[in-house]
């Protein structure tokens, strides 16, 4: 199907793209990528008055070193983040969950910033953002401000981001002393979209966990991190008896959709299986 | 309406469309190029993928707004006419399509995907096609077309492939479109 009719505004800024925000009316939607936002317009479940196409917006692409985080533009490709040499040194959950999203295709096109402002629970990022302790700023026409990951995720398909504001970077922090990351995703066909997944981030230090932090992916309607399991790792030893103990607490404080993919109760059993295998991989066991 | 300007196959259109135009649409109903086709409407199948700038998209998944001042390569316009490009070719010999709906995505990603990783596994080789659906082959063939196609492509002097000769008889309707 074709979208609706729109009215189309291509800013070059950001300050351009907050007034063309402003200027759209009562129903403006920001096109990033458009892989997530052109298919729900076609099925027109999404019919919006004006759409502002940041295409166009330099300023938003690109990775950054600043001094004790990582700075991704929201505009930049899923492609280009999974490739950038800083995420492969400083944040590589981030390649290694962005290679499971969707196919080639819509990794040419589809953002970071785009993907962790649409929110799908099932989508891979936000619980990555989540679990390395993301920062998030936003812009208005009134100045720029930076709500953290926990903040941000507010509800279903819904954010921090409000009516005429814009996600221009995210932050992330570099990770000091001896780090291990994985991503374990859960899906049946291999473009589709999580139906559990876990990402962990483990600091190990004298063969113990130090600190462990785990998102979990599709466990609600937004990502949530497995503070139970991470209190039980914390200064635990590095064993596998331990980390499975641990990870059966995995589903504690979640509440899981039921759907044609999965039950709620077989969810929360992927979330353990998953936690197990991914603190194991990031613990280097 | 909304005025572009876009290089497709290698020549340059300026046209007015309505924002909402998808570039699939655009591209088989404005310009004729039909090679282009539509398997889906969920983004999913991967039939309509094309290059833009350089890179396989899929055109029912971009607008048409969104394309001005790019560049498009369809399946039409991979090789010179009257030639194949080598993953054209191959997916001939080695058989890599049945009812032929799926193929024009299916050679698009695939020369998108040789030109990153020239010499991928077969599991690169599925992993690199996951956007493309075949309702056919169950994929073996398209695989080993991919991998006679990379070989070729790999054996070629300074890295450059000249598009092959058609076999006219085995393939009379891609030539004589002048």
């Amino acid at each position: 199907m074709i979208p609706a009719a729109f009215e189309y505004a291509r800013p070059t800024t950001v300050d351009e793209a907050l007034q063309a925000i402003a200027a759209g009316g009562d129903d403006v939607k920001v096109l990033a990528g458009g892989q997530s936002l052109i298919p729900v317009m076609r099925l027109r479940l999404a019919a919006p008055e004006t759409v502002v196409d940041l295409g166009r917006v330099a300023e938003l692409r690109g990775v950054r070193d600043d001094g004790d985080a990582i700075v991704i533009g929201a505009m930049t490709t899923h492609h280009d983040v999974m490739t950038d040499p800083l995420v492969q040194q400083y944040a590589p959950l981030i390649a290694e969950a962005t290679e499971t999203v969707a196919d080639r295709q819509v990794r040419a096109r589809g953002t970071f910033g785009g993907a962790l402002v649409h929110a799908d629970p099932a989508g891979d990022l936000p619980a990555v953002a989540l679990a390395l302790d993301a920062e998030f700023v936003i812009a208005g026409l009134e100045g720029r401000r930076t709500v953290s990951a926990g903040e941000f995720f507010v509800d279903y398909l819904t954010t921090a981001v409000e009516e005429g504001e814009l996600l221009v970077e995210i932050r992330v922090p570099k990770l000091a002393g001896e780090w291990g990351m994985r991503y374990e995703k859960f899906n049946r066909v291999a473009q589709a979209w999580s139906i559990v997944a876990v990402a962990a981030v483990v600091r190990r230090e004298n063969g113990h966990i130090a600190e462990a932090r785990i998102g979990l992916t599709n466990m609600g309607s937004t990502p949530l991190r497995a503070t139970a399991v991470e209190a039980a790792l914390a200064g635990a030893q590095a064993s596998p008896e331990t980390i499975a103990a641990a990870a059966r607490s995995a589903a504690e404080g979640t509440s899981p959709s039921s759907d044609l993919n999965a039950q709620a109760d077989y969810r929360e059993h992927l979330a353990q299986v998953l936690t197990r295998r991914a603190v194991t991989a990031a613990a280097g066991l | 309406m909304t005025q572009i300007n876009v290089r497709v196959d290698g020549v340059t259109y300026t046209d007015d469309v309505e924002p909402r135009t998808l570039l699939v649409h655009y591209l088989r109903e404005q310009l004729g190029k039909v090679g282009t086709v539509i398997g889906c409407d969920t983004s999913n199948c991967g039939a309509c993928t094309v290059h833009l700038d350089g890179s396989a998209v899929k055109s029912c998944t971009v607008l048409a707004v969104q394309a001005d001042g790019g560049e498009v390569t369809t399946i039409e316009g991979l090789a010179p006419q009257g030639s194949l490009h080598p993953v054209q070719k191959a997916f001939h010999e080695m058989h890599g399509l049945q009812c032929g709906y799926c193929t024009p995505g299916m050679i698009m990603a695939s020369v998108d995907l040789l030109k990153e990783n020239p010499d991928p596994s077969d599991t690169e080789v599925r992993e690199g096609i996951e956007g493309n659906l075949c309702r056919c082959t169950g994929y073996q063939n398209i695989v080993r077309a991919v991998q006679q196609a990379a070989g070729e492509m790999r054996g070629a002097t300074n890295g450059h492939v000249s598009a092959a000769d058609v076999d006219i008889a085995a393939a009379p309707h891609v030539v004589g479109q002048s």
